[in-house]
């Protein structure tokens, strides 16, 4: 046990690589090993029945194993008031690497999905230009492409938990409302360049085809910059509900400014001042004032595994694992506690990470069986750090609930229960 | 095949493809693929939805909140209930006070920055289940009875384009502009 003390990364259990390897090559094993061999070293092994005859034949559309669990977003239920409005929320605790499934990513919809017909849609761009231009479908199409792996995120996304109460949740129900995925398009800059804007044109208004015809202005710089009128995702045309046939896309920008079923740019001298950046989305501080057009989702971490609701069946090692990301550029590091923040270790990168982009970060941990707080803390390439929830409480108080990016707490009980816990 | 007959051939496939509109000469040197098609604003009167707070894209006609009363009573009382008091948290569009020692209640009369938004929002997305289905003129009077219901306007004030972007709304000044912060 003396050589278990020097190799601990930080309290409370959480390991370094280099002894995780260790413990493999004593035959420890892993808590979380399969049955065939972690459960009974001793087995003879056998060549299975699958082996031993012809499987199925190849299909049309792919499905998931049936052995491999039933991922399903969480809808709200519909509301007759509010017709076509809620949300839908990524699994992310059964995820792996960083890509969201393009059937399991979050969705957010103010007036229900449209059956749009590409053939019937125009995005039209006016206002302070030199010529109006309108865009069909099959035209958008014929334009050299772009693309690009970014994170969305609803700037609404873990909002319950700034109010505190009770949020015993899973990381789908608390922190569901973020996917990432590639996103490929015409940049916005050239359908810009070939209307030609007018120096006097300052931020460029977005509407949607959807029933709310959802309106959000982008500042020109932004629009100039990085956007995409994006029209595949993950290398399909884009699901009607992220947009089909075109959407807009801010990378690293809050939800609902990537305007789906994009069918208007207009380029304005002042923001339009629409209903969802003025009444909504906005965030009203303690002193009653209120910060309107905040844009980039701030540096952010989740550990996905384990995670709210889940149980540890038995002491031992775990690879504790998760996403982080931030809206003004790529993660840099990632740290972990498992006792509430009073001591972190480094975890490590599963992958090079993207610019505004979720990164996958792990670390083994051996749980003692006592308690246990799990977090994790990213810090990006702008020198950006993850916030503990106490830091935005008390800059921002509890009136509002968008752009929470607070430091996320997992307890571990002794029974191995885990839950969402305010510390 | 020459070089000189080679450059010929692809200069007249290039010559078509201008002729096709497929591609658009920039500048001397580049062929930029330029497919959208010119139109006018005036082609627009039916789809430009967006109302804003200097009164670019406000129709005309016009409203008062007396003749409001009944299209509200028609199109958004199943939802918004009597005076606007709303049937659920996020369909409250009347009261409320910025500076109440409680969280406040945040309503088009307490927390709205611009008056436009209301006539640009109803117009576009109301009501929630028959959306753009008003007329401009009832757009007006429904919204200056929204105003109304709010104490911003009275019974009789004539709400259009220039009445309506001149109201100073009682949170005005209550919002801080973060664009700058990226
Ligand atoms: C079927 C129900 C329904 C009807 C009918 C309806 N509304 Fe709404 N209204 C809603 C819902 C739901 C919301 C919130 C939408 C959201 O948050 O995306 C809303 C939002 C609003 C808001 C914005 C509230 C805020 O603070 O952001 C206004 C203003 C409004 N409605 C006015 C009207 C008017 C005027 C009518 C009648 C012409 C009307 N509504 C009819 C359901 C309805």
């Amino acid at each position: 046990m003396k050589e278990l003390q020097w190799e601990k990364a930080a309290g409370n259990g959480l390991l370094n690589r280099r002894h995780l390897l260790q413990l493999g090559l004593t035959g420890l094993g892993a808590a979380g090993a399969s049955a065939a061999f972690g459960q009974d070293a001793g087995a003879i092994l056998q060549i299975p029945e699958w082996s031993r005859m012809p499987g199925a034949n190849a299909s049309a559309y792919g499905e998931r194993s049936r052995y491999a669990g039933d991922l399903q977003r969480m809808a709200g239920t519909p509301d007759p008031i509010y017709p076509g409005g809620g949300s839908s929320r990524t699994p992310l605790q059964f995820l792996q690497g960083t890509i969201t499934p393009n059937a399991l990513h979050f969705e957010r919809h103010h007036a229900g999905i449209p059956d749009i017909d590409p053939a019937g849609h125009t995005l039209v761009i006016n206002g302070l230009v030199r010529q109006p231009l309108a865009f069909s479908y099959e035209n958008l199409l014929k334009y050299p492409m772009v693309s690009r792996i970014n994170f969305l995120e609803c700037s609404g996304n873990s909002g319950a938990l700034l109010r505190g109460g009770n949020a015993d949740g899973t990381a789908q129900s608390l922190h569901g409302l973020l996917s990432c995925a590639e996103w490929t398009g015409v940049p916005l800059s050239t359908l810009l360049d070939e209307a030609g804007v007018s120096p006097e044109a300052r931020w460029v208004a977005a509407v949607g085809a959807d029933a709310a015809s959802m309106g959000r202005s982008v500042p020109i710089e932004k629009a100039l910059d990085d956007v995409l009128v994006a029209l595949y995702q993950n290398g399909e045309p884009i699901r009607p509900g992220q947009g089909y046939p075109v959407r807009l896309f801010c990378p690293g920008w809050e939800g609902n400014i990537s305007v789906k079923w994009l069918t208007q740019l207009k380029l304005m001298r002042e923001p339009a001042q629409f209903r969802d950046e003025t009444s909504k989305y906005t965030d009203t501080m303690p002193d009653r004032s209120s910060l309107q057009f905040t844009f980039p989702m701030g540096v952010k971490s989740l550990i996905t595994s384990p995670s709210g609701r889940m149980n540890l069946p038995r002491p031992g090692i775990y690879q504790v694992t998760g996403v982080a990301w931030s809206g003004h550029g790529a993660i840099r590091r990632v740290e972990v506690s498992a006792d509430g923040g009073a001591t972190w270790a480094e975890a490590e990168m599963q992958a090079e990470p993207g610019d505004k982009a979720l990164a996958r970060f792990t670390i083994p941990w051996e749980w003692s069986g006592g308690p246990a707080v799990l977090q994790s803390r990213a810090a990006d390439s702008a020198g950006n750090v993850q916030p503990v929830r106490d830091e935005v409480l008390a800059a921002r108080g509890t009136i509002s609930f968008y752009h929470n990016n607070c430091i996320q707490s997992w307890g571990v009980d002794d029974g191995g229960a885990i839950s969402n816990v305010y510390v | 095949m020459s070089m000189s007959r080679r450059t010929a051939a692809w200069g007249r496939i290039l010559a078509l493809l201008l002729c096709a509109g497929w591609l658009a000469p920039a500048g001397s040197q580049e062929a930029r693929i330029q497919l959208g098609t010119p139109i006018d604003e005036d082609q627009l009167s039916g789809f430009d939805l967006i109302a804003a707070p200097d009164g670019s894209g406000m129709p005309p006609g016009a409203g008062t909140a007396r003749q409001g009363r009944s299209v509200y009573e028609l199109n958004c009382l199943r939802c918004h209930a009597v005076n606007g008091e709303g049937v659920s948290g996020n369909t409250v569009i009347a009261g409320g006070d910025m500076r109440s020692e409680e969280s406040p209640l945040r309503t088009v009369g307490s927390y709205w920055p611009h008056a436009s938004t209301l006539f640009d929002f109803i117009r576009r997305a109301m009501p929630a289940d028959a959306p753009k289905t008003l007329s401009d003129d009832e757009v007006y009077q429904v919204t200056a009875y929204v105003l109304f219901l709010n104490g911003i306007v009275g019974e009789d004030e004539s709400i259009n384009s220039e009445t309506l972007t001149a109201i100073a709304m009682p949170n005005g000044d209550g919002f801080v502009d973060h664009s700058h912060l990226h």
